[in-house]
């Protein structure tokens, strides 16, 4: 593949439409076309031109704007589709099983095949993920070639331009005038005051304006991949979480997500509010509703374990108390717990008489701590009780054995021996919630005489590191079309052409009613031949004054 | 020098396609956030106490095999297994092959029972805090790891195992 070399010595890539020096018309196109097409100036897209290997191939596939158009709009029928049903993680249910019989109860055959073709978690399908990297390689490719040649030609550009490009400008126009040396001066001074970057060269006028508007959409695209990528980092770990954890009152528990730190539940406090602070406004409003909640704190103290202690090692640090409150997390090296949840009155502790059968009288009382329950409780009486079995969520007799199907102190039973001054080998009873149990008879029982509760807080760990990439990335992306929307790269070009004549020409990338002011205001001042907006010709304004013949 | 472009043309567009395609397949193949533990990778160390208040670190057992096992006292596959380790612990601790439990953080006397009721004599570590079963992603109980001389998890099994199979366990992380 050659290179062009046009008439005024200047070497063109391959494909190149217009002169990038001069701006002489080179393909065939743009030799025949009235009006050039000013799109990259005319500029060789690399991709259009290099087709010979695979490489080039994939390339020139990324690089067409109706491919990524099409990317796109694959992208957003996709995101559309996924929103129609619940997506798999707002449905209750595990296995996948459970979540076919989910959407084929809710939603019928619609919804069995919204789960078959995997709509149901559509936004963590690999199909998905590919479109979404479908589309970061298309801005990449796409915008590369384009803002490469863009720029290289708008480097080149030369002051002053063959005739053939000014005439085939959409803005045109050429005369004579009295004193064109005049005029050139008169039209660079007034170009320089309306705020152009004037470059002359023996007899042109080169005048620009904010090419930097130029790269307004590239600016745009690095946002829209800073962005991306920003997304894309939080499936690296550490970078962002999202977990949930259970903390009863008095436990302390390792926190989940968050590696070296430990949280005690000091307390959960649910507070609703009172009749008497509320009856002014809200009063009527309490009397129908009942109860209404008015704050969920947890007070929690923070540990950290010591700098290089192993994990589940005792060596903690109390790092500080904080009051959780809704939308008041407890922050600390990035993270955030957040109060989401509560359960009320579990079962913290359990009080019991053990009482002689035939008196019914007590011989004292002992207090079991379900969370951290003692081998043996002594009475002081010289009696003592014995904790032979502990049974939490006790669920019947399984295989000749108490069972307890999960470590949550729901229903609690107890295997006991009682040791009395009268029974010194002692006796043996099974409690449960009102039921005991004996081997043989005793003379002794256990009498259940009190429980205390205790809440549990639903917690929310977060933390995100890329939120100030995202940031960053919509910050640039709006920078980006800014650039682009509020300027215009406008260009005037003035020359004496080899007969003597001015020939004048225009081109903005947009919003051409505000360069034809800029060229009227110019008018004004300099001598200059009038002009022609050739895709608007009706809009032109008929005081324009100077040689108009031309054009009929 | 024609040429010469043509090959930086051609090196340069292979080069970002390849990256793209890499970031891609990495966003697809990493499904988890959090690091989940997979056979091949080293096993994080930590450090335990067990009943008795002796401390036990995972990377003391360097140069020697260990079979870490999570379990509950209300899981019954848990129950079941403990007294085929029970059996073979002694013999394996001679060949040296650590048997270490880990108790996901229920009260110290339930263990206590637990361990009287089924005789069992290997060392029970207590996870009050839940610290370790976090750092090693345990979700079903039981879950063992099998960690071999070199400290590397070799297998890990998230169901109940029988006597024989514990014992092929036992002996794939043997050090030789």
């Amino acid at each position: 593949m050659s290179k062009i070399k046009c008439q005024c010595g200047h070497e063109n890539p391959y494909g190149t439409e217009l002169c990038e020096k001069c701006g002489r018309p080179l393909s065939e196109k743009a030799k025949k076309s009235d009006i050039v097409d000013m799109r990259y100036e005319g500029s060789s897209r690399r991709s259009q031109t290099y087709k010979s290997s695979i490489v080039d191939k994939i390339w020139n596939f990324f690089s067409s704007v109706k491919i990524g158009v099409s990317i796109i709009a694959a992208v957003l029928i996709a995101s559309a589709i996924g929103t129609i049903f619940p997506q798999k993680f707002y449905v209750p249910a595990t296995t996948p099983e459970g979540y076919l019989e989910y959407y084929e109860r809710l939603y019928g055959t619609v919804g069995k095949l919204y789960y078959e073709l995997g709509f149901y978690d559509m936004y963590n399908s690999w199909w998905f993920k590919v479109l979404v990297g479908m589309l970061a390689t298309s801005i990449i490719i796409a915008s590369i070639d384009r803002v490469i040649p863009l720029y290289k030609s708008l480097k080149k550009q030369r002051t002053r331009r063959h005739p053939s490009f000014m005439k085939r400008q959409r803005i045109f126009g050429e005369g004579d005038v009295r004193n064109t040396k005049e005029s050139l001066a008169k039209a660079e001074e007034k170009l320089k005051a309306m705020r152009y970057n004037v470059k002359t060269e023996n007899g042109a006028i080169l005048a620009e304006k904010n090419r930097f508007s130029r790269w307004g959409p590239y600016v745009n695209h690095v946002g829209l991949i800073i962005f991306i990528s920003g997304v894309l980092l939080r499936g690296i770990p550490g970078f962002y979480v999202d977990e949930a954890m259970w903390l009863r009152e008095g436990e302390t528990r390792n926190i989940v997500g968050a590696p070296g730190y430990v949280l005690e539940n000091k307390k959960f406090t649910l507070e609703n509010y009172t009749k008497e602070e509320a009856e002014e406004v809200f009063g009527e409003a309490l009397d129908k509703n009942g109860m209404i909640a008015k704050s969920y704190t947890t007070d929690v103290t923070l540990y950290k374990q010591d700098e290089g202690a192993l994990p589940g090692s005792e060596s903690l640090k109390k790092v500080k108390d904080y009051a959780i409150n809704v939308n008041k997390p407890l922050k600390f090296d990035g993270y955030n717990v957040f109060q989401m949840d509560y359960k009320l009155d579990e079962l913290k502790n359990m009080t019991f008489h053990l009482v002689n059968k035939s008196s019914e009288e007590s011989l004292g009382e002992f207090t079991v701590n379900l969370s951290d329950p003692a081998k043996v409780y002594d009475l002081g009486n010289g009696s003592t009780v014995n904790m032979l079995g502990f049974y939490p969520d006790y669920d019947g007799i399984k295989d000749g054995e108490p069972y307890s199907k999960s470590p949550v102190p729901n229903n609690p039973a107890f295997i006991f021996q009682m040791n009395t001054p009268d029974k010194p080998e002692g006796e043996k009873s099974f409690v449960a919630i009102r039921q005991t149990l004996e081997v043989e008879e005793n003379d002794y029982a256990i009498k259940f005489a009190a429980a205390e509760t205790r809440n549990i807080s639903g917690l929310t760990i977060r933390k995100d590191k890329t939120l100030y990439i995202l940031l960053l990335g919509g910050l640039v992306f709006m920078i980006g079309v800014i650039q682009g929307m509020y300027w215009q790269h406008r260009r005037v070009w003035i020359q004496e052409d080899t007969e003597g004549h001015l020939l004048i020409a225009a081109h903005t990338n947009k919003n051409w009613f505000s360069l034809r002011k800029e060229l009227d205001t110019l008018r004004e001042t300099a001598d200059l031949p009038a002009y022609i907006d050739r895709q608007d010709p009706e809009l032109d304004k008929p005081e324009q004054e100077g040689d108009e013949e031309i054009w009929t | 020098m024609a040429k010469n472009k043509k090959t930086v043309r051609l090196i340069s567009r292979t080069a970002l396609l390849l990256i793209l395609a890499a970031i891609m397949i990495y966003a697809i193949t990493s499904k988890d956030k959090v690091k989940v533990l997979a056979e091949g990778d080293t096993a994080p160390d930590f450090e335990l106490i067990d009943l008795e208040g002796n401390k036990h670190q995972l990377s003391d057992y360097k140069g020697q095999g260990v079979f870490l096992n999570f379990w509950g006292t209300w899981c019954p596959p848990c129950k079941k297994e403990m007294p085929h380790m029970e059996d073979l612990y002694k013999e394996f601790e001679a060949k040296g092959v650590h048997i270490l439990t880990v108790n996901v953080g229920e009260p110290k006397v339930k263990i206590e029972l637990f361990r009287d009721d089924m005789n069992l004599s290997f060392p029970m570590l207590w996870d009050k805090n839940k610290t370790v079963m976090d750092l090693y992603n345990i979700k079903p109980l039981p879950t063992t790891f099998l960690i071999n001389p070199e400290g590397k998890i070799t297998k890990v099994i998230k169901q109940g195992m029988t006597e024989q199979q514990i014992y092929e366990y036992l002996e794939s992380i043997q050090p030789k």
